[in-house]
């Protein structure tokens, strides 16, 4: 066990994906370097995601009084400055520091149940974990509770699955438990994939024993004795952090034969995804985790009376998992105080695309979108008006700024025509076309769909030629109808849940912003001028100084004229990348309708 | 003819968790993380001792995206194309990716150095858009910082 570190400096960094990809991983080689030369006695700790992922790479700093700085943005070079003006004069290097009010503002709406450890902990030590009372809810439920009051406890709590579909999983469980037979199953579903979702792969990398707890708790309760992670390939360092973190349990005598003294035996395997959506469906994974193609089989059976290998099996996602140790240990009735009648708890959401706070974030549920994208997320990067929000992946859809004041509960999302979905929140503002969302989404599903429902394999493929003629400025008249038509017959012939909601976001974009569509077939017109058959780049001769920067960048060679005369953009030659745009000082590039600019 | 490298992954797979059905999808992961493909000869071998037929060890090849009979090349690049990084004109990305490379998206390049694919969510929303060259991710890519990081791969 680690001893309590209540003296000295404590410096954090962040080190899950987000953190990485930034250059966290230099700045903690770097921080590791000198401190050890310096022999300040200041404890250097690896940690998962905080949460502001727009800020990384972040590391806090731990003053011997327990005051907390995050600094945000750093780099090797900056560690110095920090190290020796704050832990060596005790003065914050203000202009680096992350600022109270935005911290404030950040945390105020929110309340952290899964992401309790996230950021905190070191999630590649098993100590850490035990040091805020983890693996104590096992201790727990396995000495002083039976399966039977664990699922009631659970059921108690109101928690619903957080993979999208929302089934109370007290009341899963319990079919499970109901199920006779020797051997069940206990699967833990980890093959996030919705786009812009990023949710699972954060608490994989931050607290991995969180959700084996949970697991262990799952398979104590309805009696299974072989658990399996199936998680996507495309996660390695969760992947490495879950190996570490079984291995750690295992040894400690959390996972194995006659846990705790108790009789229940759990042992958990990782089994890796190869890269196909649909096995996040839960008869697709099953497949998949025997060694077949990830095809959805016909239910019922349901997975509780016959899953893997005809057994009784339960999946429960990750999220789910990881609420689990936290409402055995602090009560079912403490749970159910946040959120609102019908969605209990709370939920964590990955907040991404046009937005300042990009990151993840656990808020009650109850909340309203508004508050979530403008309170917490910041409102739009770009400073742009919002025009919507997509929620819930490509089974999910799109919601108009008019509707920011929904509350964030499974029914009101699903009356909106979205759902509440897995938890990734893509923010969109003016630049973005809605059609080009719906073709963007479809064109995900036709790829990713198994093939085995023909509506699905085929009218998602008609669907997307329909949504690629309108953005190619040959829509015809009838196309929104027919679009809509096909829709819901995919919806009715599909076979599983990939299927079924396919068309959302091509449905919710017809409901909210139908004239766009039809001023992309009638008048040939994107507004948000994204659409690259519709709209066109040209130079306004009276700002072009002619200095050449736009001809230099441009990758086709479309840009000509001579030196420090108004160039010229040749619009057959032009792919509309807008790098001319971008690259431009004087504002001289314009992008309009291919008629108004002709 | 000296034992693949891929034979002594699969031996161990299968003496750890026996002859079973169950191991094929992770075999045939590790035989790809090993080879950067699946040759024939793996297929036989398991075909063997799994006693799975062939054509079903080919349907699960060609039924997941991260599997392939096709060589692939020593740094396999896999951009995001998923919304958030679409959002962030992820395809300006590609462009110069295809550019600095000669290949386009799903192609190897013939020296065997590259292989680019543009996938599904990565899962670094936050950092739009984003990459992963084998295990290594990098976000925020903008076309100068692009360049940089092939530029050091090719040094």
């Amino acid at each position: 066990m680690s001893s309590p570190r209540d003296e000295g400096w404590l410096i954090r960094v962040g080190l899950a994906s987000c953190g990485i990809a930034a250059g966290a991983k230099e700045v903690y080689n770097a921080l590791s370097a000198r401190l050890g030369d310096k022999g300040l006695g200041v404890t250097l700790k690896k940690t998962g995601c905080i949460g502001m992922c727009y800020n990384e790479p972040l590391i806090e700093v731990v003053s011997p009084r327990k005051e907390r700085t995050f600094y945000k943005q750093v780099t090797p070079d900056k560690i110095n400055r920090i190290i020796s003006e704050h832990l060596i004069q005790g003065k914050l290097v203000t202009e680096w520091a992350v600022p109270d009010e935005e911290i404030n503002r950040l945390l105020a709406k929110q309340q952290r149940i899964v992401l309790r450890n996230c950021g905190i902990i070191d999630p590649e030590s098993i100590d850490d974990y035990l040091a805020v009372d983890g693996y104590k809810a096992l201790k727990k439920a396995l000495s002083t509770m039976s399966p039977d009051e664990v699922i009631g406890e659970v059921t108690k709590s109101g928690l619903r699955g957080r993979g999208g579909a929302g089934f109370p999983t007290g009341v899963k469980w319990g079919f499970a438990r109901k199920s006779s037979g020797e051997l069940k199953y206990l699967i833990c579903n980890a093959d996030e994939g919705d786009p812009g979702a990023f949710m699972d792969r954060s608490v994989l990398e931050s607290d991995p024993h969180s959700v084996i707890e949970g697991m262990l708790i799952a398979g104590y309760a309805i009696g299974a004795s072989q658990g399996y992670i199936y998680v996507r390939a495309e996660y390695p360092l969760a992947i490495n952090r879950l190996e570490l973190a079984l291995a750690d349990a295992k040894k400690a005598g959390f996972i194995g034969e006659t846990i705790l003294d108790s009789n229940f035996s759990f042992d958990i395997k990782i089994r890796q995804g190869a890269g196909a959506f649909v096995c996040g469906e839960e008869t697709a994974l099953l497949m998949s985790l025997e060694g077949r193609r990830g095809m959805p089989r016909v239910r019922p059976p349901f997975p509780a009376q016959s899953g893997l290998w005809g057994k009784p099996t339960n999946i429960n996602n990750v999220e789910t998992l990881a609420n689990i140790a936290w409402i055995i240990l602090h009560g079912a009735s403490v749970y159910s105080k946040y959120g609102t009648e019908k969605s209990r708890g709370t939920k964590v959401f990955a907040l991404a695309g046009k937005i300042v706070h990009g990151g993840l974030i656990e808020v009650p549920m109850g909340i309203t979108l508004r508050e979530i994208v403008f309170d917490i997320g910041g409102g739009t990067s770009s400073g742009l008006e919002l025009k919507a929000i997509q929620i819930g992946g490509p089974s999910g859809g799109i919601i108009p700024a008019s509707l920011m004041d929904t509350p964030v509960d499974y029914d009101s999302l699903t009356q909106t025509g979205a759902i509440m979905g897995s938890g990734g929140l893509i923010v969109m503002d003016e630049t973005s076309c809605m059609i080009d969302i719906a073709r963007f989404f479809l064109n995900f599903i036709q790829k990713e769909s198994c093939g085995k429902c023909p509506f699905c394999r085929i009218g998602t493929r008609r669907m997307l030629e329909i949504l690629e003629r309108i953005t190619e400025g040959n829509g015809k008249k009838g196309d929104i109808e027919l679009l809509a038509e096909l829709a819901q017959n995919v919806k009715r012939a599909s076979l599983c849940g990939l299927g079924q909601t396919a068309p959302n976001p091509v449905l919710t974009t017809i409901r909210y912003f139908r004239n766009e569509y039809e001023e992309h077939i009638y008048q040939k017109k994107c507004r948000a001028k994204k659409c690259h058959a519709l709209i066109n780049y040209t130079i306004i001769p009276e700002k072009c100084t002619g200095c050449g920067v736009c001809a230099k960048y441009c990758p086709v060679e479309a840009i000509s004229g001579e030196k420090k005369q108004p160039h010229l953009i040749d619009s057959n030659r032009c792919i509309r990348c807008g790098l001319c745009m971008k690259v431009c000082r004087f504002d001289a590039v314009s992008v309009g309708s291919r008629e108004e600019n002709a | 003819m000296s034992a693949a490298p891929w034979k002594a992954k699969v031996d161990d797979i299968i003496t750890q968790q026996g002859r079973v059905k169950e191991v094929l999808l992770p075999c045939l992961g590790a035989i790809q993380e090993v080879s950067g493909y699946i040759p024939q000869p793996a297929i036989s071998y398991l075909q063997e001792c799994l006693d799975v037929p062939s054509v079903d060890i080919y349907g699960v090849i060609t039924f997941y995206g991260m599997l392939t009979t096709k060589q692939q090349g020593k740094y396999v690049i896999r951009l995001c194309n998923s919304l958030p990084c679409h959002l962030n004109k992820s395809e300006n990305i590609l462009r110069v990716v295809e550019r600095k490379l000669g290949i386009k998206a799903g192609e190897t390049s013939p020296d065997g150095k590259f292989t680019l694919e543009t996938v599904a969510c990565l899962g670094l929303c936050d950092k739009a858009p984003a990459m992963m060259i084998n295990d290594k991710s990098y976000g925020n890519l903008t076309e100068a910082t692009t360049q940089e990081i092939l530029a050091e791969l090719n040094g």
